[in-house]
């Protein structure tokens, strides 16, 4: 049967669909700022973002960028009203303290244990990179990931061992890809939701990893978007 | 009478000399006190170890100092970005050394610098790269790495405006690291964009009390 991987926005769309009312989020580089575009407009969500700002909106209308202004991608962005601004240390604070409820990030891998690879692929002609990637994996409590389901070249992303670099142990919860939706837990990686015209073995054969189908598991159904 | 203020940034940076560390507030571009970096450039200072989260773009401010082979060492927690092609090349030579942190443990390293702390005992980079020749101690049960503090000989950064006290704040996510800094040098210098009458600023609004400050300049607005 024929079948669509998600695109990037629509990966993103899915897991808006998680975000609940009243949380605070912090949206890693990447797929996950697309996020943002997709909450159901009913919930009140507010944005964190590393270099101090809570409240983060949008980015601006074109001619009213605010060099002063930008988020943690060095984009320019807009704050809503309820919005703040605080240094980099209370900021990381918030982080590393656990006060986020919820966060997004990109990855190079995932392991079976929730281990997460997501700053530095360890290649020594790329200058390495972290910024924040640490403090948010290892601070919050609910750290999700969103990534293609295998890399270009159709090597599996989700592992039984990370074989690059490790940004953090046992830290992810729950990954959303371009065919699946899976859960981290206790008993082992669990497949909640896979796309239309895909199936558990295919599953399987681009995964690294052991995968348990939950026997409630659902089609991962998303809009034209 | 307390002045804090002078006059140009040839004055503001003084004592600044070669070998030193100097800590740059910024981000990207945000919080970034350009004037001052300028200022360094028309000195004959080298070999400096500069601590900010980025290492410069666009051959403005740190990429600056790279490019005039000012810099001996950055510490930053992101060098990697669009237009920061500088230190790129320069660490590929390894004509530059860089040393990457956290950015959470970077501004808490900043901190206790500032604050007369020993360091801290961070989870962050537990079993990671970062962990490399750290001493890792179990604290109830969870693993936490020692990261020691930082200080600088000199701290340069930006805010929105000051008074002659040097009390200080800052605009939007321009703040940054800013106010981190301002308490972990021997000499701190800010550029600001507005200077006001002291009495001006809201007791209550003050983001960075003038005890830290040494010296302000007006550098013009952004």
């Amino acid at each position: 049967m024929k079948y669509l991987p998600l695109t990037e926005r629509q990966i993103a769309w899915r897991a808006a669909q998680d975000v609940s009312d009243g949380t605070y989020v912090n949206l890693g580089i990447g797929i996950p700022t697309l996020i943002a575009n997709y909450v159901p407009e009913d919930r009140e969500v507010i944005y964190h973002s590393e270099n101090g700002i809570l409240g983060m909106g949008p980015e601006p209308m074109p001619g009213e960028e605010d060099p002063d202004l930008i988020n943690a991608g060095k984009f320019f962005v807009t704050i809503l009203k309820g919005g703040c601004f605080f240094d980099s240390s209370l900021s990381f604070v918030m982080i590393r303290g656990g006060h986020l409820d919820l966060v997004f990030l990109g990855a190079f891998q995932v392991s079976e244990k929730g281990d997460i690879a997501n700053w530095t692929t360890g290649d020594e002609r790329t200058i390495p990179s972290v910024g924040g990637a640490i403090d948010l994996a290892v601070g919050c409590e609910d750290v999700r990931v969103l990534m293609r389901h295998t890399t270009k070249t159709g090597e599996p992303k989700i592992v039984k061992e990370c074989t690059y670099p490790l940004t953090a142990k046992k830290v992810v919860k729950r990954i959303y890809t371009d065919l699946a939706v899976i859960d981290v837990t206790e008993k082992g990686m669990i497949v909640r939701e896979i796309i239309n015209g895909y199936d558990f073995d295919k599953l399987k054969s681009v995964t690294a990893a052991d995968l348990i189908l939950d026997e409630n598991w659902k089609y991962l159904i998303v809009p034209e978007i | 009478m307390i002045n804090k203020i002078v006059e140009d940034t040839r004055q503001a940076i003084q004592g600044i000399k070669s070998g030193d560390t100097v800590l740059i507030g910024g981000f990207g571009d945000a919080g970034v006190p350009f004037k001052l970096i300028e200022a360094i450039l028309r000195t004959d200072v080298c070999d400096l170890t500069i601590v900010s989260n980025n290492a410069g773009t666009y051959k403005r401010g740190i990429e600056a100092l790279l490019l005039a082979g000012k810099l001996r060492k950055i510490i930053c927690s992101y060098p990697r970005s669009s237009g920061a092609t500088a230190i790129v090349e320069l660490w590929k030579n390894r004509q530059v050394v860089l040393e990457v942190i956290p950015q959470g443990t970077l501004t808490e390293r900043i901190r206790a610098g500032g604050a007369g702390l020993g360091g801290f005992y961070t989870p962050v980079g537990v079993n990671t790269l970062i962990a490399k020749g750290k001493e890792v101690r179990v604290i109830d049960g969870k693993e936490y790495l020692l990261e020691k503090p930082i200080r600088g000989d000199i701290a340069l950064l930006k805010a929105n405006k000051a008074d002659r006290y040097g009390n200080l704040v800052y605009n939007k996510s321009a703040r940054n690291f800013n106010p981190i800094m301002a308490t972990a040098a021997d000499i701190v210098v800010v550029e600001v964009n507005e200077i006001v009458e002291l009495g001006k600023l809201d007791p209550e609004s003050i983001i960075t009390p003038g005890i830290f400050i040494d010296r302000v300049v007006l550098g013009g607005q952004k």
